[in-house]
């Protein structure tokens, strides 16, 4: 996911992309209350950047967020967006230009889904006519159909859907920036996952600078191209990639935080895309018997993938199937149960490999087109290569690291992406 | 309150339902379920048996009372206290003296409501709900004579003496609805860019509609009551035909003015049921 940092163009023409926010040494204090909620944050996010903010409940994370759109104005430290200072401006024009999505409970009840999703263009001043086609196309960019969604109230529409809305409303005008404040808690773990893939295939097209507050570390995982590991008083423990994180946490804190299992984990940063895919012995159902025979002796494997008419896999043929045919595919085989597609994760496609009783899935394009076999054992091959990759990866950034940290004494801050800066000397 | 007639009709309940069901590509797929609320839904919101019982009930008793007077022989002092419009002119009065009372009422007691629960002068909050609270707790008849004492005979004595008695339950409610709003909602509100006046007219205000609409309720039947008392005042009203009835001790005349009263109060409370559903935000009625 770490390429989705605007290197392709836009495919929107019309989006705004995002811009850079800078926070330097941002503090919040509390009356009466010795121990700064947020203690000295400095931060660089990069422009069309999805950052993710992940620590345990009470760690200040929600408090950093809500200070770089000054819904909570720091004691002292400064913010910048794009470049500009925005510590002093207005702060009702300064969340204008900032989209903010947060729970479900952020839509309001009394306004339909049109309303809510035109109340910034509208407080704006946009023209009427602009505000109806911008909701319309942001229904549509969410995967809600505009003339069944549109009149409805909140109320009405599931958490899902609701959360859809909120994300609607929340890029409506068209802001650079996007922060999201636990948006997807309040719905069930199915809808959730759903949520954060539109989520991901929003940010391919939009390119928006996005905060993500978090405390599931697999969405933070899923979501992030470089998550922030918080601990008390928003103190960054690690700010780096999530493959950096899994593969090389800073510290006991990290680490716990991460959880079991980080090897299962980088399974999901991985798509079956990314991975190498065999080519297997293929046959459609429209040929000839004799051709099938002769594909299987000589493919030299038992085994043939027979398609449908439109090239979709339908049954995994083995030559004793074949013998038993008769002259008929009509009851010879065992039909395909379970494809995986490219953008698949490589941890869907061990979830498919294991359940699947020969240790092989096969892999669809385009309408579900065949396009490849992906085993057990490419699976380990690449799982192990990756992990071999991260590793070298990690010890050159922790060298890196310790070298920065040498040079200039700020350790809160984990430097911009890894392998970025070439490996020292 | 009795307010349960405008509820809607079943349905309610499938929509929540939905929270398990859909999502991913299902949301394409046509859902039976009841259509988005349309403008012509407002006249769905009364019920006909809302609409047409209570008046009904009341065309019935005045219609009653009318016959009753048209073959009563009234004495001649009777006659004195009933004739020459006199009837309407203290039905009139009366009318007035609710409708000012209650429009005063609304403008003070809203404003002072809203600003009661602004950060700045939410510590001021006490002090004002206990002094609107002394003004409920206050006989209202000792409250009028005290009035008339300070500003003399007629009706500003009789109207002040009403304002004060009534602003109470359209202050506490319009304090409680604003309070009862979401605080992450109003975060929200400013979140995506919302001036404080905007959150305060687009958002809290709306949603604090049907308490306050219950509390101007409470307070327009309160002022009918009420009202009645103006007559010690000097302010009329149909206190006037009780007051005579009773010092006269001419029963007709008494009837009358206490059914008039009455039927003027649950005219009055039936009109402003309507409005509570007319007015009510759309959107929040479904599952509240």
């Amino acid at each position: 996911m770490a390429e989705t940092t605007s290197t392709t163009p836009s495919a929107r023409s019309s989006g705004a992309t995002g811009a850079t926010i800078e926070l330097e040494n941002l503090t919040k204090r509390y009356h009466g209350n010795p121990q700064p909620a947020v203690d000295n944050v400095t931060m660089e996010i990069a422009a069309g950047e999805t950052v993710v903010f992940v620590g345990p409940s009470g760690c200040g994370k929600s408090t950093t967020l809500k200070m770089i759109n000054r819904l909570i104005e720091p004691t002292s430290g400064r913010i910048r967006i794009g470049g500009e200072d925005v510590t002093d401006i207005d702060p009702v024009g300064l969340r204008r230009k900032v989209g903010y999505a947060i729970q479900s409970s952020g839509l309001f009840p009394h306004m339909t889904v049109a309303q809510n999703i035109g109340i910034v263009p509208k407080m704006t001043g946009w023209p009427k006519s602009r505000i109806r086609a911008r909701v319309e196309e942001m229904l549509d960019l969410v995967g809600l159909d505009p003339g069944e969604f549109h009149g409805r109230y909140p109320r009405q529409l599931s958490g899902g859907q609701q959360q859809r809305v909120g994300v609607a409303r929340a890029l409506a005008a068209d802001p650079p920036v996007l922060l999201m404040d636990e948006p997807f808690g309040a719905v069930d773990p199915i809808t959730r996952d759903h949520l954060q893939d539109e989520l991901i295939r929003l940010q391919r097209e939009l390119h928006k600078t996005i905060v993500f507050v978090t405390h599931d570390f697999d969405e933070a995982i899923k979501l992030g191209d470089r998550i922030a590991v918080l601990r008390e008083q928003s103190h960054i423990a690690q700010f780096d990639t999530p493959e950096a994180i899994l593969t090389n946490p800073a510290d006991d804190f990290v680490s716990g935080f991460v959880g079991a299992g980080a090897a299962l984990k980088r399974l999901n940063l991985t798509r079956v895309g990314d991975v190498e895919i065999t080519d297997y012995p293929t046959a459609t159902v429209d040929d000839p018997l004799q051709d099938i025979f002769q594909r299987l002796r000589a493919g030299g494997t038992n085994e043939i993938l027979l398609l449908d008419k439109r090239g979709r896999p339908y049954k995994w043929l083995r030559r004793g199937d074949l013998m038993r045919a008769k002259g008929s595919l009509a009851r010879a085989g065992t039909l395909v149960h379970d494809t995986v597609t490219r953008d698949a994760t490589l941890r869907d496609a061990l979830e498919a490999v294991l359940t699947d009783n020969a240790g092989r899935v096969a892999v669809t394009g385009r309408r579900g087109a065949y396009e490849g076999v992906v085993d057990m054992e490419t699976l380990i091959n690449s799982v192990h290569e990756m992990l071999e990759a991260d590793r070298l990866d990690a010890l050159e950034h922790q060298h890196d690291l310790e070298e920065s940290r040498a040079g200039q004494t700020r350790p809160g801050q984990g430097g911009g992406g890894s392998g970025e800066r070439g490996a020292p000397a | 309150m009795s307010t349960t007639g405008g509820r809607r009709p079943g349905g309610e309940h499938e929509v929540r339902g939905l929270v398990f069901r859909d999502d991913g590509e299902a949301e394409t797929e046509p859902e039976p379920e009841p259509r988005p609320p349309s403008p012509a839904r407002a006249g769905r919101r009364i019920s006909r048996q809302k609409l047409t019982l209570l008046p009904a009930l009341l065309i019935a008793v005045l219609l009653a009372t009318w016959l009753w007077f048209r073959q009563a022989e009234l004495d001649p002092v009777s006659e004195n206290a009933l004739s020459d419009g006199r009837v309407s002119k203290a039905l009139w009065q009366h009318v007035e003296l609710t409708v000012i009372s209650t429009f005063f009422v609304l403008i003070i007691a809203i404003p002072l409501g809203v600003l009661l629960t602004r950060a700045a002068f939410r510590k001021a909050t006490p002090v004002a709900m206990a002094l609107a609270n002394t003004g409920q707790a206050t006989p209202a008849i000792g409250l009028l004579a005290l009035l008339v004492i300070w500003l003399g005979i007629g009706r500003r004595a009789a109207l002040i003496g009403i304002i004060v008695y009534a602003v109470l339950p359209v202050l506490s409610n319009t304090i409680a609805g604003l309070k009862a709003n979401d605080p992450t909602l109003l975060e929200a509100a400013r979140g995506i860019g919302m001036s404080p006046l905007g959150v305060l007219t687009r958002v809290e205000l709306p949603l604090a509609v049907p308490l306050i609409l219950a509390g101007v309720r409470t307070a327009l039947v309160l002022n009918v009551g009420t009202a009645t008392l103006a007559t010690f005042g000097g302010g009329g009203g149909l206190g006037v035909l009780i007051t005579t009835g009773i010092t006269n001790q001419r029963m007709p005349v008494l009837v009358l003015g206490s059914i008039l009263t009455v039927a003027l109060a649950l005219l009055v409370d039936w009109l402003a049921s309507l409005a509570e559903l007319l007015l009510r935000p759309r959107g929040l009625e479904v599952g509240t």
